[in-house]
C-alpha cells in the first residue's frame, strides 16, 4: 500500500494525490451480493451520479474513486481494492449469514472493554500536519491479541474504519455509529499552529468524539467482531486505505438517504406489511426533530454559561482595581480577595459550561447523528423491497413472455426458462434478505433502545455530579472568603 | 417584600442602620416625629405609568407608625426642597443623599439603562430599598432631617405636592455653580479636600465600572435561568405515553433532565436575585453615593474659585471701592469656611458609612451565596443518589 507521508485532508478538487486504485477486486472472493450490483448497473448509472456527488464532495470529481464508486451502482459500495486488507482471507465474506453466525456464536464474555483516546500531538508543520491521538484499549475478552494495546491514530483512520464498517454492515441493517463529523476550519486552525483556546477546545472535543465514537462501535456485538476494527485497535502500523478517506461518516449516511430520496422522488410506496416498521419510523421522525429542537435550546444555554464565565471576569477585574484604589486597608484587602475569589468562579463557571457541553450537547447530537443511521437502514430496507419488487416484475414479464414463446423457437424458449431460473433465485434471494434485514432492524433498535437508556442513565450522573462539585467548590470559596468580608471595621 | 424563608429579615442599605450608634454630631433636637432607621418603602404599586409607593414609618413616640402613599414626583420635590433649604450654614458642603433616578413604569427596555442594578429581577423591590435608604438617610442626616418638608413627606396624609418644582428658583445649588467652568480650578488649599478630590475621582469611575460589570453578571444569570426554562419546557414534549418498556424507560430518563434543568432555573434565578439585592444594592448606593459626594467638592470648589476672585477684586480695587470689596471678600472667606468645616464632617461620616455599607452588601452576599449552594447541593446530591441506585456488588 503506498504510503503518502504528505497525506492531507482532502478539499475540493485535489484528487490527484490520491493513489490511483484500479478495480475492486473480484477474484474468487465474490460477494454474492455484489454480483446483482453489476447487472443492474446498466439500469441505475444516471442516478448513480446523483448519488454519488455528495458523498464524494470532498473528493475531486477527477479521482478515481468516483468511478470506483459509480460503477458500483447506488448500493452497497464496493469497497475498493484498498479497502480488503492484505491478511483478510478471500472468503471471509459479508453475507447476512454470516452475520447471523456471528451473533450466534455470542461470546460468553461480558463486554468487558474500555477505549481511551488521548494526547493529541500535532505532527508535521504547516499544511501538512496532522493530529495523531493515542487510543488505548483495555479489555479481558479474548477476542484481543492481549488485555492492554495501544496504538497511534489521526483521523483519517477513524474515518477509514467508519468507511469499511459502513459500506461493510450498513446494507444488511446495522446501525453502524456515524464517524465525527470533519471540520475544515477546525483543522486548518490547528495547522497553522494557532494555539488559542479555540483551537484547543476544537481539538478536545474531536477527541471526545473520537473516544464515544469507538466506544459505541465497540459495543456493538457484532461490530466488535470485525476484523478491521480490531485490527485498527490492535496493529501498531495501520495501512492507508487513501481512497476511502475521502468519505466522511456524513458522507455514507448521505449517501444512503439520498437513495432513499431517489426511491421517493419515484413515489414508490412500499405496502408496509408490518406496522411495527411504520410506527417505529414515524416515533424516529418525531424524535429527531425533538432531539434536534433541544440541541439547539442547550447551545443557547452553553452559550450563556460561557458568557456568564467571561463577565465573572471582568467583574472580577473591576473589583480588583476598586481594591487598589481603596483607601480603607480592611475594606481593601476584601476587595483584592474578592476579586480573586471570582477570578475562581469564573472557572467554575467554565467548567460547568463544558459539562453542559460535552455532556449533554454531545449527548443529543450523537443521537441525531445516530437517528440518522436509524433513517438509513429504515431506508436500505424499502429499497430492498423495492429490488424484490422489481425482480417479481421482471420475472412475471419473462414469464408471460414465455407463454407466447412456446413452441416456435426452441433456443429461444430455453434461453427464456434459463432466464426465468435465474431470476427466481434472484427473486428468493431478495426475499430472504428482505426478512432478513427487517429482522436484523428489529434487533438492533431493540439493542438501540437499551443503550439509549444506558447512555442517557450514565450522562445524567455525570451531569449531576458536575452540578454537585459546583455548588461544594462555591461554598468553599464563599466560606473562605466570609472572614475576609466580616473582618471590614 | 422579603421572600426568603431561610433569612432573617434582611436589614435595608443605610449608612444610618449601619452606623447607628456612632454618630458623632452634636445634634439639636429633631423635628422629625419619625424614628429614622424604621422608615420603609413597602410596596409600589403600578397603575398604567403610575407607579405609587407605600411607606411606613414608625413614630418616634411608639404609639403607631404612619403610612403614606407617594409618587416618585414627591421625592422629586423632597429632594428639590433640601437643595434650598435656608438658614443652613455651608448648605454646599453637604453631601445630599442620592435619589435613584425616575422609573418609566411602562418602558421596560428603557427600564434597565435608567435605573441600572434597580431595574433587574423583574420586581419593584431593589427599587423600593433603594428609594427607602435614600429616605432613611435624609432622616438620619442631622441636618437636613430637621426640615419640615420631611416630616410632611413622611407622616402628612396628604401627598406634599404635585405640583411642578420651579427648578430655576429653588436650586441655590445650581446658582452657585452658574458661569464657573467645569474643570475650572484644580489647585486646592487644603491637603485633605487635595488627596479626597483625587480620591473621589477615581472611585466614581471604578465604582460606576464595578457596578456596570455586576450588572451585566447578574443579566447573564437571567438568560441562563430562561434557557434553562426553555430547555426543560422542550424537553417534557420528548415524553410519550409508551407502550413498550423501551419507550417508558427513556421518557422518564427524559422527565429527569427535565426536572434537573427546572431546579438550576431556580437555583439560578436566587442567585441573580441574592447578587441584587446584598452587593447589587450596594455598588449601586456606593457609585451614586460617590457622585453626590463629587458634586460637594465641586461646590466647594466653586466657593473657593468666588472666595479667589473676591480677594484679587479686593486687592486690586480702587480706594473708593475698597471697603465694599473688602466686605465681598469677607462674606465670601466666611462662606468658603463654613462650607469647608461642613464638607470635612460630610466626607469623615460618608467614609465611615460607605465601608459600613459595603462591609453590610459583602458579608450578606457572601452569606446568602453559601445558604443557596448548600441548598443546591443538597438537593443535587438527594437526586444523585436516588437516580444512582445502590452501587453494583460486581
Amino acid at each position: 500500500m503506498a504510503e503518502q507521508t504528505d497525506y492531507r485532508e482532502p478539499e475540493p478538487g485535489r484528487g490527484e494525490e490520491f493513489s490511483p486504485e484500479a478495480e475492486p477486486i473480484n477474484s474468487n472472493g465474490q460477494n454474492s451480493l455484489l454480483e446483482e450490483e453489476e447487472e443492474e448497473e446498466e439500469e441505475e448509472e444516471e442516478e448513480g451520479e446523483d448519488l454519488f456527488t455528495e458523498a464524494t464532495e470532498e473528493v475531486s470529481l477527477d479521482s478515481p474513486e468516483r468511478d470506483v464508486l459509480l460503477s458500483d451502482g447506488p448500493s452497497p459500495v464496493t469497497p475498493p481494492a484498498s479497502l480488503i486488507s492484505p491478511h483478510l482471507p478471500h472468503n471471509h465474506l459479508y453475507t447476512h449469514s454470516s452475520f447471523d453466525e456471528m451473533e450466534e456464536e455470542d461470546t460468553p464474555d461480558l463486554l468487558d472493554i474500555s477505549i481511551l483516546v488521548s494526547d493529541p500531538e500535532k505532527v508535521g508543520e504547516g499544511m501538512n500536519a496532522y493530529m495523531a491521538y493515542k487510543v488505548t484499549t483495555q479489555t479481558s475478552m479474548s477476542l484481543f491479541k492481549s488485555p492492554q494495546a495501544t496504538v497511534r491514530r489521526r483521523f483519517s483512520d477513524f474515518l477509514g474504519l467508519h468507511g469499511k464498517l459502513a459500506t461493510r454492515y450498513l446494507h444488511v441493517g446495522y446501525l453502524v455509529p456515524p464517524a465525527p463529523e470533519k471540520s475544515i476550519v477546525g483543522m486548518t486552525k490547528v495547522k497553522v499552529g494557532k494555539d488559542d483556546s479555540s483551537s484547543n477546545e476544537f481539538v478536545e472535543k474531536r477527541r471526545a468524539a473520537l473516544e464515544r465514537y469507538l466506544m459505541r462501535t465497540a459495543k456493538h456485538p457484532v461490530l466488535l467482531k470485525d476484523p478491521d476494527l480490531l485490527t485498527f485497535l490492535e496493529c501498531s502500523e495501520l495501512p492507508r486505505a487513501l481512497s476511502t478517506q475521502a468519505l466522511s461518516g456524513a458522507g455514507i449516511l448521505r449517501m444512503v438517504t439520498k437513495a432513499a430520496d431517489a426511491v421517493n422522488k419515484m413515489t414508490i410506496k412500499m405496502t408496509e406489511s408490518d406496522t411495527w416498521f411504520e410506527e417505529k419510523q414515524q416515533k424516529f421522525e418525531n424524535l429527531d426533530i425533538q432531539l434536534r429542537k433541544l440541541h439547539c435550546s442547550l447551545d443557547s444555554l452553553v452559550c450563556h454559561r460561557k458568557e456568564l464565565s467571561v463577565n465573572t471576569g471582568l467583574f472580577a477585574k473591576s473589583a480588583a482595581m476598586l481594591g487598589n484604589s481603596e483607601d480603607h486597608t480592611a475594606l481593601s484587602r476584601a476587595l483584592s480577595q474578592l476579586a480573586e475569589v471570582e477570578e475562581k468562579v469564573e472557572q467554575l463557571h467554565q467548567d460547568q459550561a463544558g459539562a453542559d457541553f460535552y455532556l449533554l450537547a454531545e449527548l443529543l447530537a450523537d443521537y441525531i447523528r445516530l437517528i440518522g443511521s436509524v433513517k438509513g437502514v429504515f431506508d436500505q430496507r424499502v429499497r430492498l423491497w423495492q429490488r424484490l419488487q422489481d425482480s417479481l416484475l421482471l420475472l412475471q414479464k419473462k414469464r408471460d413472455a414465455e407463454a407466447k414463446l412456446h413452441a416456435n423457437k426452441p433456443e429461444k424458449l430455453q434461453q427464456a426458462r434459463d432466464d426465468i431460473r435465474e431470476l427466481e433465485g434472484k427473486v428468493q434471494q431478495g426475499e430472504r434478505d428482505f426478512e432478513q434485514i427487517s429482522k436484523t432492524i428489529r434487533k438492533e433498535l431493540f439493542r438501540f433502545e437499551k443503550e439509549r437508556v444506558t447512555d442517557f442513565k450514565e450522562v445524567i450522573i455525570k451531569y449531576l455530579e458536575s452540578l454537585v462539585q459546583t455548588q461544594q467548590q462555591l461554598i468553599k470559596y464563599w466560606e473562605a472568603f466570609l472572614p475576609e468580608a466580616k473582618a471590614i471595621s | 417584600m422579603m421572600e426568603e424563608e431561610e433569612a432573617e429579615e434582611c436589614p435595608p442599605l443605610s449608612p444610618v442602620s449601619v452606623v447607628e450608634g456612632t454618630e458623632e454630631e452634636v445634634t439639636p433636637p429633631r423635628a422629625l416625629s419619625v424614628s429614622p432607621g424604621t422608615v420603609r418603602v413597602t410596596e409600589a404599586a403600578q397603575d398604567g405609568e403610575l407607579l405609587t409607593f407605600i411607606i411606613v414609618s414608625q413614630k418616634l413616640s411608639g404609639t403607631g407608625e404612619y403610612h403614606v402613599d407617594r409618587t416618585y414626583e414627591d421625592f422629586d420635590w423632597l429632594q428639590q426642597h433640601l437643595f434650598s433649604l435656608e438658614d443652613v450654614p455651608g448648605i454646599q458642603g453637604i453631601i445630599f443623599p442620592p435619589l435613584p433616578a425616575r422609573a418609566q413604569p411602562n418602558a421596560p427596555g428603557k427600564l434597565v439603562r435608567q435605573l441600572g442594578l434597580l431595574a433587574t429581577g423583574g420586581t419593584w423591590t431593589p427599587y423600593c430599598r433603594a428609594l427607602e435608604a435614600y429616605l432613611q438617610q435624609v432622616a438620619g442626616h442631622s441636618l437636613l432631617s430637621r426640615t419640615q418638608h420631611l416630616e410632611t413627606f413622611l407622616t402628612s396624609p396628604e401627598p406634599p405636592g404635585r405640583q411642578k418644582v420651579k427648578r430655576g428658583l429653588f436650586n441655590r445649588l445650581s446658582q452657585a455653580v452658574e458661569g464657573i467652568r467645569k474643570d475650572g480650578h484644580t489647585e486646592d488649599v487644603d491637603d485633605f479636600f487635595r488627596t479626597e478630590r483625587e480620591h473621589n475621582l477615581s472611585l466614581t469611575g471604578l465604582s460606576r465600572a464595578a457596578a456596570e460589570r455586576f450588572l451585566e453578571v447578574v443579566q447573564t444569570e437571567q438568560k441562563i435561568a430562561v434557557a434553562c426554562g426553555h430547555f426543560a419546557a422542550s424537553l417534557q414534549l420528548c415524553v410519550e405515553a409508551g407502550d413498550d418498556p423501551g419507550q417508558e424507560t427513556f421518557s422518564k430518563m427524559c422527565v429527569k433532565i427535565s426536572e434537573i434543568m427546572e431546579s438550576m432555573k431556580k437555583n439560578v434565578q436566587k442567585v441573580a436575585e441574592n447578587d441584587v439585592t446584598t452587593l447589587g444594592l450596594g455598588l449601586d448606593l456606593e457609585c451614586r453615593y460617590q457622585e453626590a459626594e463629587k458634586e460637594m467638592l465641586f461646590r466647594r470648589t466653586c466657593k473657593l474659585v468666588e472666595l479667589e476672585t473676591a480677594s484679587r477684586n479686593a486687592e486690586r480695587a480702587k480706594p473708593l471701592k475698597k471697603a465694599a470689596m473688602d466686605e465681598i471678600k469677607k462674606a465670601a472667606e466666611k462662606d468658603f469656611d463654613q462650607v469647608s468645616v461642613v464638607a470635612k464632617q460630610e466626607v469623615a461620616r460618608f467614609q465611615r458609612a460607605r465601608v459600613a455599607v459595603l462591609r453590610q452588601a459583602l458579608v450578606r452576599w457572601c452569606e446568602l451565596q453559601i445558604l443557596t449552594a448548600t441548598g443546591s447541593a443538597e438537593q443535587w446530591n438527594q437526586q444523585l443518589l436516588a437516580f444512582r441506585g445502590p452501587e453494583p456488588s460486581s
